[in-house]
């Protein structure tokens, strides 16, 4: 008996919810785990799951940080009052004073004031990466693995072709394609590296999303859904995503710090944010150099960035926990 | 079996051409021209640029410059860089290196890895998973650049325990293949710490402990096993990232590797260098994935290869 | 289900993949710091070029080159002056024909004897329009250059037939130890040029395969070839009938090669490399490396001026008032960005010409490139003023990035324009929208001398139409100025003409004159008497080991 599920979760969808919002991936979930075991009143997965989050202290730590670096990222004005522009080269890599909490930068500029200005490019880049690559990976791998053959192998040489292409090249050849020069608004250079990341970093999720639907497709539930006659789309998205999610969200969470450090490659090379954009990542290239002189101007950006990620992937943890049907 | 692997050694072709043209294509489109920047802040002499640019069959439609190209390629002819140096050797020379650095980072990265990973998944929430979350995130939050450096100072120059850049000896990769390794360590272990915290909640693992098995063994035999799928895939698809994605590691302890050699033919637009160089990447990435694939099957014996 | 069949597919794998790696690479020939006590190790790197004297125009190959050949003349290593090396006697009459005359006893390292043909076949070789090498235009001046350019069809293959002489008309071998050379016009620093690169004399086994030559090439001087081992080092052993004045004292040398510079510099302060002729900023911020190194370190101000060039009016018109250009040099805090970016590894420029150059001017640009917030904003209060973003480009593939910010806070502070950093992705790009007129605002310039004249500081980059003339500057009275300089009859006399015309660039600021690079370079307690030139390179004739 190898099944990874319990048997409750052979019936599918044993009591609908009627009504519930559809197209969310955790609603489509709730419906299926359904009327639980627990409680005699049918309640949504959702429901059950927000009931745990609200008491585990790692979901509110991770969720009250990432309100503050939301906050910060969208109205930065709310945390510092220092122009991040505002720069004197006479105070160039001055250490944190009473003045200069973070102390100043190369250019004598308050490491505090581009620190939090520079949460809103950092973020806006982890985060839409994140999510782009997540959503085209998984679609991706989930039509690979359950389909199998020559979907599979279609899909999979196509995954193949696009891994091999070297990350930096992929990022050179559409950042030098669409250039941006003075001028273009800061959403537009902030889509393009967004774009330059994701064309080329799906097929890490793809792969991962078809290893583990290749694996999940087997199981009971699943074969007796396809015996009670379920569409394809239906038991894709209701059976197998849920119960094969998991390494993709894990990956997901950890690979958005990447992304906001993949950032600061792209800027130290002059393709990636541009100023006027204030980021982590250009802050923590230019840091290179001064590595031992100047460790502060490191350790800050370095450390928002680190929080960031840690609360990221602790959300995720949280998240995944609560709505993961086989862990209850 | 054999047929399967047959079929997926078949189905490399057309992967191997369209990437080698897919990256062709893109080195080509790359803005500006090569022989631009060879006379530093001057002009070049007009001559010199269109010797060079007939030489590397520049001005050639792209199609027609592509199968150019691979017709050498197929006849063994790797082509010169603009230095006139052989493609073919420098990728004899590079690749035994990088795949040195590469096999060991893994080795680190999976043993480091997994071991942190059951650590954690079996002790989920408690100081042990927390302490593994924490330092395997501290250490992918820090670029590469700063651990490389870091530990190249302080392991390299000051204790002295390794050497501090590459002198050609297997023991000179160790600390750079560390570096290497433990940006992948977070991944690995957050893999394994996952999947066999989910698998511990499973019927057969509740029917083995009932059955009396230790839970060492459980975990080792049962469980272990069924969670290690992603990360093998996981593993399967990092070795082509660190085959080729090593370039800030290869160049901070001087290593001569692929990824440099990538780099370097990207900035000077080598369309020939890069596309050799990532075509020999690409069949070693399919043969370990093929490899992947057939482990499947191997971990989890309800997976079938048709 | 037994476990070893898994373990070994696993372990297999692991073991073929290391054992393919050892096999095929990894022999130790990268030692540390030389294996003869008396050998040195100096930082190299990836030569863009095979080792051809005529198509080698950057450092990587470059310095190599110029330990291996001698030329007519050598430049001083200390004050750039040209002294006689190979030539016996330089003379001439009317700085338009010159006799060359050769000394006796120059051999190259295959035996052969130095003649007049060596140098002759070789100038002729480069200038060839069928060989397309990179450095023909330095034989511009000589008569009959033109003649064998030949075309190229639009497969860029030569035309077989197409030029019409084989060989420059100016060239003219009188006897085996003497030649003539005739320029097409005057030029009194003639003699300056001779010590570059490109004119090394070349023996005959070039001609038979010069491919296999640019592998490992045969010269003249202080040192031979012995290996060249792509991406892991050149080595270099003392060529013990070398003819010149001053023998080396090391027995070889050997250039490591790092595409890295703080791997190199780690290596050094570890004493695994012997010599750094350019240390890199995370050495220099805040002079740490005076901690690291102690005294081990010489700084040297070289011939590399950096400059920012305003776009031709004809791409874009906002500066056609040069006191709009007058007013944002005037707001650059020079000395400023010189300590707390360069940490001193540049000096203020106030002129156009490199202080190296001898016969140099101080203050050639005058009130102009002195930092004057005041007069900045009054002289740019008398203009009109400049509309919209102004964006300073660079490429991004140097060092660029830190200073071009801090010059565009100084423009934004002081003036109050908009000043933008444009990075370009890498320097063929850059330089493509430069040398195709497509780039508008302002742009980094820099100027590497090929030999420390007045001239070459002037003329390529200022004179009407010159290669190097990036922002089309044109002015007639500099042109007649600079063309009576090259022919006036003493090189006193030519050097006064060409001071004048530096300081009329003043008045029209074709370019703001940042600085002048100044060389830190460090080396290990295992050598001593280190020397670094004009030129960057180390001078290896001077270094000495300690034990």
């Amino acid at each position: 008996m190898h099944s990874p599920v319990a048997p409750d979760q052979i019936v599918p969808s044993a009591a609908h919810v009627p009504g519930r919002p559809p197209g969310r991936a955790g609603g489509q979930r709730g419906r299926r785990r359904g009327g639980g075991h627990r409680a005699a009143v049918p309640r949504s997965l959702a429901g059950d799951a927000w009931r745990d989050l609200r008491r585990s202290p790692v979901f509110l730590v991770s969720a009250a940080i990432i309100l503050v670096l939301v906050a910060m990222a969208a109205v930065p004005g709310l945390f510092t009052s220092a122009d991040p522009r505002a720069c004197d080269l006479a105070n160039s890599r001055l250490p944190p004073s009473g003045s200069a909490w973070f102390g100043y930068d190369l250019q004598g500029c308050d490491m505090y004031a581009r620190t939090v200005h520079g949460a809103r490019a950092s973020i806006l880049v982890g985060v839409l990466t994140t999510l782009g690559i997540a959503l085209v990976g998984s679609v991706v791998g989930m039509f690979a693995g359950y389909h199998g053959g020559r979907v599979d192998a279609l899909l999979s040489r196509l995954t193949d072709m696009f891994f091999a292409v070297p990350m930096l090249l992929g990022a050179i050849i559409v950042l030098a394609t669409f250039p941006s020069t003075v001028g273009t608004p800061a959403w537009q250079t902030i889509g393009k590296v967004v774009m330059a990341l994701g064309v080329l970093g799906w097929t890490t999720v793809a792969r991962l999303m078809r290893s583990t639907v290749i694996q999940v497709k087997q199981a009971d539930y699943v074969q007796a859904a396809r015996g009670l006659g379920a569409g394809t789309s239906r038991i894709l998205l209701r059976h197998i995503l849920p119960n094969a999610v998991a390494p993709v969200v894990v990956y997901s969470t950890i690979i958005l710090g990447v992304f906001v450090v993949l950032e600061a490659t792209l800027s130290f090379l002059g393709i990636g944010l541009q100023a006027p954009v204030i980021s982590w990542g250009i802050a923590i290239s230019e840091a290179r150099a001064y590595l031992r002189q100047s460790p502060h101007m490191l350790l800050f950006p370095g450390a928002f960035l680190s929080v960031t990620v840690l609360a990221f992937i602790m959300l995720g943890d949280a998240v995944r926990d609560a709505f993961d049907p086989r862990l209850r | 079996m054999g047929r399967y692997v047959v079929q997926r050694l078949g189905q490399m072709v057309p992967v191997v051409i369209g990437t080698t043209f897919l990256i062709y294509a893109l080195v080509w489109s790359l803005p500006g021209d090569p022989f631009a920047a060879k006379c530093g802040d001057r002009p070049c002499p007009q001559n010199y640029i269109d010797r060079m640019t007939a030489e590397y069959n520049l001005d050639d439609p792209l199609p027609l410059a592509y199968l150019q190209y691979m017709g050498n390629l197929l006849t063994g002819d790797f082509g010169q860089t603009f230095s006139g140096a052989s493609i073919a050797d420098e990728l004899l020379q590079r690749y035994p290196t990088t795949l040195q650095l590469t096999v060991l980072a893994i080795l680190v990265e999976v043993v480091i890895g997994v071991a942190a990973g059951v650590l954690a998944g079996t002790r989920r929430g408690g100081f042990l998973d927390n302490l593994v979350l924490v330092s395997t995130l501290v250490v992918v939050s820090i670029p590469v650049f700063v651990l490389g450096l870091l530990a190249q100072i302080t392991f390299g120059v000051r204790l002295g325990w390794f050497p501090v850049t590459s002198d050609g000896t297997l023991f000179s990769l160790v600390l750079p293949a560390i570096v290497l390794g433990s940006l992948s360590l977070a991944f690995v272990a957050r893999l394994v710490r996952a999947n066999l915290v989910e698998n511990l909640r499973t019927d057969y693992v509740r029917t083995a402990i009932a059955k009396g098995l230790t839970r060492q063994r459980v975990i080792g035999v049962h469980t272990l096993r069924n969670s290690l799928i992603p990360v093998v895939t996981f593993v399967g698809a990092d070795f082509g990232g660190l085959l080729g994605g090593a370039v800030v590691v290869e160049g901070i302890f001087n290593i001569p590797g692929v990824g440099n050699m990538i780099f370097r033919g990207i900035n000077a637009h080598e369309g020939a260098t890069v596309t050799a160089a990532v075509t020999v990447l690409v069949l070693v990435f399919l043969i370990v994935n093929l490899l992947v694939d057939l482990l499947y099957a191997v971990i989890d014996p309800r997976i079938r290869h048709a | 289900m037994p476990v070893s069949p898994r373990r070994s597919v696993l372990l297999g794998t692991v073991a073929l993949a290391l054992a393919l790696g050892a096999c095929g690479g990894g022999d130790d020939s990268g030692d540390a710091a030389g294996e003869s006590d008396n050998v040195v190790t100096v930082r190299g790197c990836n030569p863009q070029a095979a080792f051809v004297p005529a198509n080698s125009n950057e450092v990587c190959s470059g310095d190599i080159l110029d330990q291996v050949f001698s030329f007519l003349v050598r430049y001083d290593p200390e004050n750039g002056q040209p002294s006689n090396e190979i030539a016996e006697e330089i003379t001439t009459d009317d700085n338009l024909t010159w006799t060359i005359r050769l000394e006796d006893g120059w051999t190259f390292h295959d035996g052969s004897p130095v003649t007049a043909s060596s140098f002759v076949d070789a100038w002729n070789w480069a200038a060839l329009g069928a060989n397309a090498t990179l450095n023909s235009y330095f034989f511009e001046p000589i008569q009959g250059y033109a003649e064998v350019q030949g075309e190229f069809d639009e497969e860029g293959n030569f035309i077989e037939g197409s030029a019409a002489a084989e060989t420059m008309s100016g060239l003219e071998v009188v006897d085996d130890r003497t030649f003539t050379v005739t320029l097409t016009q005057p030029e009194s620093q003639f003699r300056m040029r001779l010590g570059y690169t490109a004119f090394a004399p070349l023996p005959e086994s070039f001609y038979e395969d010069p491919e296999a030559f640019g592998q490992h090439p045969i010269g003249t001087g202080p040192f031979q070839f012995d290996s060249w081992e792509p991406n892991i080092d050149v080595r270099l052993s003392a060529y013990p009938d070398y003819n010149g004045e001053v023998k080396p004292n090391i027995d070889g040398a050997i250039y490591r090669i790092y595409e890295n510079d703080d791997a190199a510099y780690n290596d050094l302060q570890a004493d695994q490399l012997d010599i750094m002729p350019l240390l890199p900023t995370s050495a220099l911020a805040g002079d740490t490396y005076r901690i690291d190194l102690g005294d081990r370190f010489i700084e040297r101000p070289t011939g590399v001026f950096e400059t920012i060039t305003f776009a031709p009016s004809t791409v874009d018109d906002r500066f056609d008032d040069p006191r709009i250009r007058q007013a944002i040099s005037m707001s650059i805090d020079r000395p400023e960005i010189v300590e707390q970016i360069f940490s001193g590894a540049r000096t203020p420029a106030n002129g156009w010409v490199s202080p190296v150059v001898p016969g140099f001017q101080d203050g050639a640009c005058g009130d102009f490139c002195t930092y004057n917030e005041t007069a900045a904003q009054a002289l740019y209060a008398e203009t009109d003023g400049i509309e919209g973003p102004l964006a300073l480009s660079y490429n991004a593939d140097s060092d660029h990035k830190a200073w071009v910010d801090a010059v565009c806070i100084d423009i934004n502070t002081t003036l109050g324009i908009e000043c933008v950093p444009t990075p370009f992705v890498d320097l063929a790009t850059f330089r493509d929208q430069i040398t195709n007129r497509q780039m508008g605002g302002m742009f980094r310039t820099g100027w590497q001398m090929d030999y420390p004249s007045l001239e070459n500081f002037l003329v390529p980059i200022f004179a009407t139409g010159a290669s190097a003339n990036d922002g089309d500057y044109t002015n007639d009275d500099f042109d007649e100025l600079v063309s009576q300089a090259a022919a006036a009859s003493t090189a006193e006399e030519g050097a006064e003409l060409y001071l004048q015309a530096e300081r009329l660039l003043a008045a029209d600021m074709p370019a703001i004159p940042l600085w002048h690079r100044v060389n830190i370079a460090g080396y290990s307690s295992h050598v001593d008497n280190v020397r670094i030139t004009v030129f960057q390179t180390v001078d290896l004739l001077s270094v000495t080991t300690t034990d």
